[in-house]
């Protein structure tokens, strides 16, 4: 019957990874609005005050009035593999994930500075290679990367922006703790879920904002094109055209392609709809061709254009790279930026920081054991019933150990496999992770959470938004926020000061 | 506007008039078949004739029974026109265009879509029928009435309302197709019961069998329920009124693009060669073969209009 406590709002889609790394085996975690059994942490004072205020039947109302709007709606995300595509609702939370102005100065900052750093590192992997040179990371993690594209190489995107929009995963275990789990470099998604929230929240609970001052989100659409408009290509004269490039209605996230595209007044397009014009990107309208400057696409490099990567590829454009590389079409994100945001690049992730900023980096990484070295391989094999171990090119929580988790057989089964391939898998200890409240029947009850803000670069500098997308485990105990998982979302408020 | 946002239109309102249409004539059929006191398995198949679903409904069904009939109309997924299966091919034009959308329209498909998905998710009673039918022809007003309230007049409501007519027209033209014999002066009997029901039938798959009596002085005869449904500028099912409403958008966009092309001269002839005609000039040349003309004059204005305004590739 559990289901039934939460509000099931639709969402775009299910973002990319299971956080299984993060699993929590002590019972004294953080929890973001108590401590103890009656203090409340200050940002959640008003709250508290507000919520303790409320009829109990009143929020259930609240709940089913919202279900149906947003089924009306239509916030849905598709599930692959089923004949005829199944489009699913993900639950949403009431109970907003609140973050004092303090603690998100000190997380932009450091989520900043780490965009920045990468940013500066893809640009010199694909130019110089200086710190291959000077001997910070090994070249086989660049040279043996099937996301490093050597067509990148020797060329500069306009704007000298790899990465458009990341969306940088962020764990909580205590007051100042915070750990980034991964830096989503490709095309990060999520982030309609981040806007409909809000705006269901400012629809069921007008009240509330009046009472609290939370730092508005509605902006991200409009920074969203500005920041896409600053890269446009020197051959773009005047106001540079942008269109969104979607695999099409049946893609899991098509409903953030048309939302984003919606709000930013930008055109909604497929690979069909594209040609390559006089040497332009260019599509197909009621009145023929029509040049495009800038392509936020949703499509992933290997099907970008099948004339240089997957020949199969119907999703693309025949010849965009060359467009590309002549400097006539900006794309967003840039080709061959997961080079920079796989599992066995993180483990480098604070060196990488200190190279290119000359700084100690402001954000903990989770400890990350490489397999591939013998003294980690070995603590790792020694320790693998209390480690979480991810293949290193893997996503989406294939192919990983869960130790704490696991039998004795599945844990000597993945030794052999661990030994068989070392340097393909990494291992990372398990956090204790946050709690956040959500709404159940008898009234709030702790579950743990995750975070994922959404960062914008230009060569104007760069944008975070404050609060993201926080995805919650609902079910009392489990760890995995993932919404294919039986995870849902909240509304995620980042104080005025 | 891209081609393939302009194709969606066209399909999405195209998908919503057929379902509109298709509950008409189920609406039709299930009259006749409650009046008439004999076999009503000819006029079964007469609205699957006119639904332009014959083969396929062969394929499954022996005889044309009312409840395999109603069916196959309403429920059934293997018929790519049944009211479910346009239902959601109108709702996945509408997310294919959705940035072209107002939310109230796009609210009202889905809405439309959700709705009709419930009704039909269990076979109909003969009992239900009626307010299924309500239902669907309510559910396509509340899109219209969207459409009509919150969209710009630009080439977005141009392009669906091109839809909506050049499906419209087609339907009424094979309606009157299917039923041509009936309305041949010759064979007709002045006042028998037979051709009064047929006639009625024919007026009720329109929903002009009141307006017929409000407007016409005439006596019912065949000619001049043919006349009505062909020529008569009043009636918003006529094929004169779905041409004029169709050439009428398709020059709208001639305003806005500046550009002409193709398909409005074949669209500002075929809309000539019904006002330049009368009734007895167009039985005298055969109603069959006029409205055969008609059907595929109308059809091959359909594909000019997606090459003129490049929907596909």
């Amino acid at each position: 019957m559990t289901f039934r406590r939460f509000l099931p709002v639709l969402i775009a889609e299910p973002v990319e990874s299971v956080n299984f790394s993060i699993m929590n085996t002590k019972p004294d975690h953080f929890d973001e609005m108590r401590v103890g059994d009656t203090e409340v942490r200050p940002p959640y004072a008003s709250y508290k005050t507000w919520f303790d205020d409320q009829e109990p039947g009143r929020l259930a109302r609240k709940s089913k009035e919202a279900e149906a709007f947003f089924r009306r709606t239509g916030i849905t995300f598709n599930v692959y593999g089923q004949v005829a595509a199944e489009e699913r609702l993900i639950p949403f939370d009431l109970v907003p994930r609140i973050i004092a102005s303090r603690e998100w100065t000190k997380l932009s900052k450091g989520i900043e500075q780490r965009v920045r750093a990468i940013n500066a590192f893809l640009h010199d992997i694909y130019n110089r290679q200086e710190i291959l040179r000077a001997g910070r990371i090994p070249i086989d993690l660049i040279a043996k990367n099937a996301a490093f594209l050597p067509q990148m190489m020797g060329f500069s995107p306009p704007g000298g922006v790899y990465t458009h929009i990341v969306g940088t995963d962020i764990v909580r275990t205590g007051e100042d703790d915070f750990f980034v789990l991964e830096d989503n470099a490709r095309t990060p998604s999520g982030v309609s879920y981040m806007l409909e929230n809000r705006e269901t929240m400012l629809q069921m609970f007008p009240e509330l904002f009046s009472r609290i001052k939370v730092q508005p989100v509605s902006d991200y659409p409009k920074n969203l094109r500005r920041s896409l408009a600053a890269c446009a290509p020197k051959s773009c004269n005047g106001k540079p055209v942008i269109a969104v490039l979607t695999p099409g209605i049946f893609n899991s996230a098509y409903y953030e392609h048309s939302f984003l595209a919606d709000q930013m007044g930008a055109e909604l397009v497929e690979g069909h709809d594209l040609r390559v014009v006089d040497g332009h990107i260019a599509m197909r309208t009621t009145q023929g061709y029509k040049q495009i400057d800038v392509l936020y696409r949703r499509v992933d490099d290997e099907y970008l254009d099948p004339l240089t990567f997957n020949p199969n590829s119907m999703l693309g454009v025949p010849g965009i790279m060359d467009v590309y590389r002549a400097g006539n079409i900006t794309i967003a994100n840039a080709p061959g930026t997961g080079v920079a945001d796989d599992k066995a690049i993180y483990s480098y992730m604070p060196d990488i920081v200190e190279f290119y900023t000359g700084e100690k980096a402001i954000l903990k990484n989770v400890e990350t054991f490489r397999c591939g070295e013998p003294d980690s391989l070995k603590y790792v094999l020694d320790n693998l019933a209390d480690l979480v171990v991810k293949e290193v090119h893997g996503s989406g929580g294939y192919g990983m150990l869960v130790g704490p988790a696991a039998s004795k057989k599945e844990l000597s089964d993945f030794a052999d496999k661990l030994s068989a391939r070392p340097g393909n898998y990494i291992a990372q200890p398990t956090l204790s992770l946050s709690t956040v409240p959500i709404m159940v029947k008898k009234g709030l009850a702790p579950r743990h959470v995750d975070l994922r803000p959404y960062v914008l670069v230009s060569p104007d500098g760069i944008n975070i938004t404050p609060g993201g997308l926080t995805r919650v485990a609902l079910t009392e105990g489990s760890l995995v926020v993932n919404s294919s998982q039986g995870g849902g979302t909240k509304d995620t408020w980042v104080l005025e000061d | 506007m891209l081609g393939k946002t302009a194709g969606g239109l066209y399909w999405m309102f195209r998908f919503l008039e057929r379902a509109e249409n298709t509950a008409r004539l189920v609406e039709a059929g299930f009259r006749i078949a409650l009046t008439r006191s004999q076999d009503s398995s000819t006029e079964w198949e007469s609205v699957v004739t006119t639904a332009g679903v014959c083969d396929p409904f062969r394929k499954k069904h022996e005889g044309f029974t009312a409840s395999d009939v109603i069916d196959f109309l309403l429920r059934d997924k293997d018929n790519a026109s049944s009211v479910y299966s346009v239902t959601k091919s109108a709702r996945d034009n509408a997310r294919l265009v959705r940035t072209a959308l107002t939310a109230e329209v796009w609210t009202a498909v889905n809405d439309n879509w959700m709705t009709i998905q419930e009704l039909l998710k269990k076979p109909i009673k003969e009992t239900d029928l009626p307010r299924v039918l309500d239902v669907i022809r309510q559910q396509s007003a509340l899109v219209r009435g969207a459409l009509h309230g919150t969209m710009l007049r630009n080439d977005i409501y141009d392009f669906a309302r091109i839809g909506t007519f050049i499906e419209r027209a087609d339907n009424t033209a094979r309606i009157i197709d299917v039923k041509y014999y009936t309305l041949l002066p010759s064979n007709s009997f002045v006042g028998s019961s037979l051709d009064n029901v047929q006639w009625e039938t024919i007026l009720r798959s329109v929903s002009a069998h009141r307006a017929f009596r409000w407007l016409d002085e005439e006596e019912m005869t065949a000619s001049s329920v043919a006349r009505f449904l062909i020529l008569d500028r009043r009636l918003p099912r006529s094929l004169v009124f779905s041409m004029a409403t169709t050439l009428e958008n398709l020059n709208y966009l001639v305003d806005e693009y500046g550009t002409r092309h193709a398909c409005h001269d074949h669209a500002e002839q075929m809309l000539k060669n019904l006002r330049e005609r009368d009734i007895t000039s167009i039985f005298d040349e055969g109603l069959h073969e006029f409205i055969t003309g008609f059907i595929n004059d109308n059809n091959a204005l359909g594909l000019l209009i997606e090459r003129d305004y490049k929907f596909y590739g």
